[in-house]
């Protein structure tokens, strides 16, 4: 039973949305097959073991913050703090190692320190519940990434690939194919995709997304959840921190800005709401592909940073916006 | 109860604490100082320097108002200032009234887009505003090649606009002189007139304004597209002031302006705050970012103390309006 979690809730409108969702993910897989044919096209070296990991390991870094952000948006919270929680814990990992303390403690460090910002983000959440996370989370981006230039001023903070197991956890191959990250990302992934759609935690934050009193009512801890899932938040923005700086080797005070919206475009895209109480684990883990294999492609045709921006930030406005246009709705229906 | 004391009336409005925090503040970073913050020279630069927050903190006033936000004003900002500059950059023979123009109908259109789509599209203000902040800074690099505007591209006239006060009858600034008139009219729209208590009336109950004849989508997009004109406008404030159209500009100006409305008493839910508070928030983000140089703390404290100022007073709001609700509730027992 717990295998239809995610359908069984969204019962409101069962037949169109069921529908929907199908469309939905088989239209990813065939964006994400329309992507993969372009960069074939576009590059030779592409469609091989070798060339698919660099393409992967382009983005998967900031793939890992998508992971929890699926939880934040199906509890119809939001995290617009996770770039900063990335920029903070990396500044701190790069400070305690050039204090001279030990690769191991800096990277325990800089894991504390998105653990307790994630704390402070999920305390203000739960003790002020009349609060929008929104404004509570941009207050804390502007507090983090304020610490980052307190802390590192305009300097940087680097030697980190001095350390050779830490530069391997990016560039390192294991048996000289896998990368090391994608194995750690598919772990990961696979954990957090059985959380959400196998285990009765991830049924009481579908409940709590889709009716945040009825969950309540029905014996739901529902600000335990959301400070839970806000802590795991600030925790898996660190780990994104330690690939980000083990992919750059120094760290600056800029590192990680604008990631926050690649994190809940993926998600949206995806299929995950944001009103909270929808959406698949495995839209989003198509969509982490999708988009990043796309602006890999587009990056290997020399397809201008700023262009990238303005195409990405047109995707996560439309790809909210259609299924909230009756037009397409109909269109489905009729097809039907 | 209907009768209160004057005295009580004045302690009790948040106006006049705010007030009393703005003058508590200026004082301590006079004393500080050394007494260098109330020169005339000072205040001046401040209002100068300034005025784009006071501007365009008034248009976030009214998204907020109506329970929206709005972070692209940082990147509206950048596209409308750097398309005027551009325009103008080419054709110098163009009147300063005209470049303002320019800066304002790009500014109206991005805010008409952003309105459309969160009212009509129903996207959720965070997420438009967010895409769009992405999308407009790119196209702003995108319009301008990855050049600047600079200087030299502008007459004297323009550039000198910022410096002069014509205006202002030679004492006040001209952009200040702005920032007042823009100040007074809303202030009447807002207290006086049935547009102005539409918006008040859409931020407090939605559901309500619909059923009593209030169109609740359009009253949304136009706040959003005045906030975009408002950006326009400071736009072009922006580029006469600092002589210079760059990419990057007003970077961060969304944390200010939403800053400056949380501290002068807008709810994050919609429906309350006004003018006169949002005026009093944007004094005390300006005193702040002008006084704590003054006073030897580091530029790079700025944002954390910037940020842990909207924290507290959104915190601070929240503890308010729950004792506010306590009382209500008490009197009604009894």
């Amino acid at each position: 039973m717990a295998g239809k979690s995610g359908r069984e809730i969204i019962a409101e409108q069962p037949f169109s949305w069921k529908h929907l969702f199908l469309r939905w993910e088989s239209m990813l897989v065939l964006l994400l097959v329309v992507v993969n044919i372009m960069n074939i096209a576009i590059s030779d070296k592409y469609w091989s073991v070798t060339g698919l990991f660099r393409a992967t390991n382009s983005f998967l870094n900031i793939a890992f913050m998508v992971l929890p952000m699926c939880f934040v948006l199906i509890l119809g919270d939001i995290d617009i703090s996770v770039g900063s929680i990335l920029a903070f814990s990396a500044t701190m990992l790069g400070v305690t190692y050039n204090a001279g303390a030990p690769m191991g403690v800096a990277v325990l460090v800089a894991l504390l320190t998105g653990t307790v910002c994630g704390c402070i983000n999920g305390l203000i959440a739960t003790r002020f519940t009349e609060l929008n996370p929104m404004i509570i989370t941009f207050g804390t981006q502007v507090v983090y990434r304020g610490l980052c230039e307190i802390i590192l001023g305009d300097q940087s903070t680097g030697g980190l690939n001095n350390v050779m197991w830490f530069s391997n956890l990016y560039w390192g191959k294991l048996g000289g194919v896998v990368p090391y990250m994608f194995i750690i990302f598919v772990v990961c992934a696979v954990i957090f995709g059985i959380v959400q759609h196998k285990t009765t935690f991830g049924r009481r934050m579908y409940a709590i997304g889709a009716n945040r009193e009825a969950a309540r009512y029905s014996g739901i801890n529902v600000q335990g959840t959301r400070f839970i899932v806000f802590v795991i938040t600030g925790l898996f923005s660190a780990v994104a921190a330690i690939f980000t700086a083990a992919s750059m080797g120094s760290i600056n005070n800029a590192v990680g800005k604008g990631t926050e919206m690649d994190a809940i475009g993926i998600c949206v895209l995806g299929g995950i709401m944001t009103d909270g109480g929808k959406g698949n684990f495995i839209g989003a883990m198509i969509s982490v592909f999708l988009l990043g294999l796309l602006e890999y492609g587009l990056g290997l045709v020399n397809v201008s940073s700023n262009v990238m921006l303005v195409v990405k930030g047109a995707l996560l406005v439309i790809s909210v916006m259609i299924p909230n246009l009756k037009i397409v709705g109909n269109r489905k229906k009729k097809v039907a | 109860m209907e009768n209160k004391s004057v005295l009580k009336k004045i302690t009790g409005s948040r106006e006049a604490i705010l007030f009393l925090i703005v003058v508590i503040l200026a004082i301590f970073i006079e004393a500080k100082s050394g007494g260098a913050f109330f020169q005339l020279d000072n205040l001046n630069g401040m209002f100068k320097n300034y005025a784009v927050d006071f501007v365009i903190a008034i248009g976030m006033m009214l998204v907020m108002l109506t329970g929206g936000i709005d972070i692209s004003v940082g990147s509206t900002l950048a596209l409308s200032g750097m398309c005027a500059s551009l325009i103008f950059r080419d054709h110098q023979e163009l009147p300063i009234v005209v470049v303002f123009g320019i800066a304002i109908v790009v500014g109206l259109a991005c805010g008409l887009l952003i309105g459309a789509v969160i009212s009509y599209g129903k996207v959720p203000p965070i997420i438009a505003t967010m895409g769009c902040m992405n999308a407009f800074r790119g196209a702003t690099y995108l319009v301008a090649h990855n050049e600047w505007v600079a200087a030299m591209d502008f007459t004297e006239s323009y550039k000198n606009f910022a410096q002069k006060s014509y205006l202002g009858f030679g004492v006040i600034n001209n952009l200040l002189v702005i920032v007042i008139i823009l100040y007074v009219i809303f202030y009447i729209i807002l207290k006086w007139t049935p547009a102005g208590r539409k918006i008040y009336a859409v931020g407090s109950n939605a559901e309500a304004a619909s059923v009593s004849g209030i169109n609740v989508r359009k009253v949304k997009t136009i706040c959003y597209t005045i906030l975009g004109g408002l950006t326009g406008l400071a736009g072009g404030m922006f580029t006469s002031l600092y002589a210079s159209a760059q990419g990057n500009m007003g970077e961060g100006l969304e944390m200010d302006c939403i800053a400056a409305c949380v501290v002068g008493g807008v709810s994050m839910t919609g429906g309350k705050g006004n003018i006169v508070g949002v005026f009093m928030g944007a004094l005390v983000i300006a005193i702040i970012g002008k006084g704590l140089p003054l006073i030897g703390v580091s530029q790079f404290w700025q944002k954390a103390i910037k940020g842990v100022i909207i924290l507290v007073f959104v915190i601070l709001n929240v503890l308010v309006q729950r004792s506010v609700d306590k009382a209500a509730l008490k009197r009604r027992e009894i």
